[in-house]
């Protein structure tokens, strides 16, 4: 890398003479080092073990019914969790920063307590809760609802998991979020309906967008909180990483590598649009100097 | 005229807020679903572990099974951790304080982690490690174990956690800019002691906080740990994956009281987190406030 192409990367207005701080190469080389052995090697590994598959063997462990059936329970159920996470995610990061509330602190630090409170310890609380002798399942159960070791049950997990994204992603841009442009809405005699909808709703759709996104592909790939209150019935609540650790105990590696590969595959162009709705969010924001 | 400006600056002002009882609804309906999702998750790790009173509580964590997971998942956070440490360090220096071609797709392959299923990370050591992997002939001659071995829960636990110190360093120092270092620069410090004196007082309020953050998930990592450990009892079980095997045993009691070991992590790098985060914001607030005659390369880089 040239000292011109730096400077030519570089955008307008930030002509700063980049180099004068040492560490470029070290740091970069022992970057590029570290993600090598630790995460591109071990997934080139991945890449090259499928292809000691022939197409129709990928094939048939990719599409046999039991996976299928795996895809459909996990994309549904992080797609409907994603979706009950987009509505009170949204709810939770506008109370928290429009109003005024006793506990208002504690409730904020509460939030991150999915991404702090392991995955293992989520499934099996989740679990004695909706069972038919814990506190919410014993309210449930006389009513016919029965919530734990089925597929409710795994929508309920993935929304543990994932309402952090959306909170996270939507509380900064609610606060930055001008307040004159609500105030002139509400001065041009828009009801506060209307302003939510078509001044606050637009500005912050990038965001909510991207927390959806990120909550649905955490969900996708979820197996430690999910694995205990699912039942794990085959072709009923089985997931899909369920199906990668089930070939791996039958010494089923390729079969393994091939669902894997599609979840790869599926989470590296997740990872793509997550990274393109964050563009748009900070385009969005309009590059405020 | 003064009279009416006040009365539509009024009105002005009541519209950008909602009327009380809606107010009230929406808080209502926030803290109820946290309080259901959240809350009583929480609470009921203790109550469970509790259950049989605090001496059956004692008794599960007094197990020696118990002592070995809880070793072995802080060796593995005191590995990972470090390393982790040091990556993100290097990562955010170079992708923060220089522009280069690649760089975001750079920043993207350092999120990948983030986004590839624990059971998968797992899987890809399986591949490379295992009895019919890349290494796994030649491991296997030289009697180096790395699957269902400590070494493969640390690999596993590096990887899942590979990018949380970065991500939380990146966006702080691309809005703190290099103004301070190419001053000490200027004035004959050495990069080390630059790095030293300027950059790290300046990072350490993020860098706590994404270590502490890194920390909670090496300890608790379950789906990647579950792949490589072989789940050997006493030697390679961490405590999420001890708490499983005692759920699956109706061991309950033993099970929620290790769990409430991990819960109370939770609980403890929350609050380091609220207060490193605060002190983050700080940070950043003042990098804001830098005079204007150096453009913020703010959090738009």
């Amino acid at each position: 890398m040239t000292t011109a192409t730096a400077v030519a990367a570089a955008p307008a207005g930030r002509r700063t003479p980049k180099r004068v701080l040492p560490g470029f190469g070290l740091s970069l080389g022992y970057t590029l080092f570290y993600l090598s052995i630790i995460v591109l090697i071990p997934l080139s590994a991945l890449i090259f073990k499928t292809f000691t598959l022939t197409w129709d063997q990928f094939w048939a462990a990719i599409s046999a019914p039991r996976v299928l059936a795996s895809y459909r329970l996990t994309f549904g159920a992080s797609l409907m969790a994603a979706l009950v996470n987009l509505v009170f995610g949204l709810l939770i990061a506008w109370v928290l920063v429009r109003y005024k509330f006793p506990g208002k602190k504690i409730v904020d630090a509460l939030v991150d307590l999915p991404f702090a409170l392991p995955t293992a310890v989520a499934g099996i609380s989740l679990t004695a809760l909706l069972a038919g002798n814990g506190w919410v399942g014993s309210i449930l159960e006389p009513m016919g609802i029965q919530l734990a070791f089925k597929p409710a049950g795994i929508v309920i997990a993935l929304i543990f998991i994932g309402l952090p994204f959306v909170v996270r992603t939507v509380q900064p841009v609610l606060e930055d979020a001008e307040k004159e442009l609500e105030e002139a809405a509400t001065c041009l005699g828009a009801t506060r309906w209307q302003t939510f909808t078509m001044v606050i709703l637009p500005s912050i759709t990038p965001a909510l967008l991207t927390g959806f996104a990120m909550a649905f592909a955490r969900a996708v790939g979820e197996y430690g909180s999910v694995i205990f209150i699912a039942g794990n019935m085959p072709m009923v609540s089985e997931i899909t990483p369920l199906i990668i650790i089930g070939k791996l105990e039958q010494y089923d590696y390729a079969g393994a590598t091939a669902v894997a590969v599609v979840m790869l595959v599926i989470s590296f162009i997740l990872l793509l649009i997550i990274n393109a709705l964050q563009a748009w969010q900070r385009r969005h924001a309009g590059a405020p100097a | 005229m003064s009279g009416n400006n006040s009365r539509t600056i009024r009105r002005a002002q009541a519209g950008t807020t909602e009327a009380r009882w809606v107010r009230y609804t929406l808080i209502g309906v926030a803290l109820a679903f946290m309080l259901l999702f959240l809350v009583l998750p929480l609470a009921a790790v203790f109550a469970e572990a509790l259950r049989k009173g605090f001496g059956a509580y004692l008794e599960g964590l007094r197990e020696p099974d118990a002592w070995s997971a809880i070793k072995l998942t802080l060796i593995t956070a005191l590995i990972a951790v470090p390393l982790n440490l040091v990556f993100g360090v290097a990562a955010a220096w170079c992708i923060a304080k220089y522009e280069f071609r690649g760089k975001a797709f750079l920043t993207t392959l350092v999120d990948l982690p983030f986004s590839v299923s624990p059971v998968v990370a797992g899987l890809v050591y399986v591949l490379m490690f295992g009895a019919n992997g890349w290494f796994g002939p030649w491991l296997q001659e030289h009697d180096i174990k790395i699957i269902f071995a400590v070494p493969g829960i640390v690999l596993a636990t590096i990887f899942v956690t590979f990018p949380f110190i970065a991500r939380e360093l990146i966006p702080l120092m691309q809005a703190q800019g290099n103004d301070e270092e190419q001053a000490a620069i200027v004035l004959g410090a050495s990069g080390w002691q630059t790095f030293w004196y300027v950059t790290l007082p300046n990072i350490k309020w993020g860098l706590l906080y994404g270590v502490i953050l890194c920390n909670a998930r090496a300890m608790g990592e379950f789906g990647a740990v579950s792949v490589v450990s072989g789940h050997i009892r006493g030697q390679t079980n961490t405590i999420p994956l001890h708490v499983e095997i005692l759920y699956n045993e109706y061991q309950s009691v033993a099970a929620f009281a290790a769990a409430s070991l991990l819960a109370l992590l939770a609980l403890v790098t929350l609050v380091i987190k609220t207060i490193a985060e605060h002190r983050n914001e700080q940070a950043l607030k003042a990098a804001a406030e830098l005079p204007p005659e150096r453009p913020s390369q703010g959090t738009t880089p």
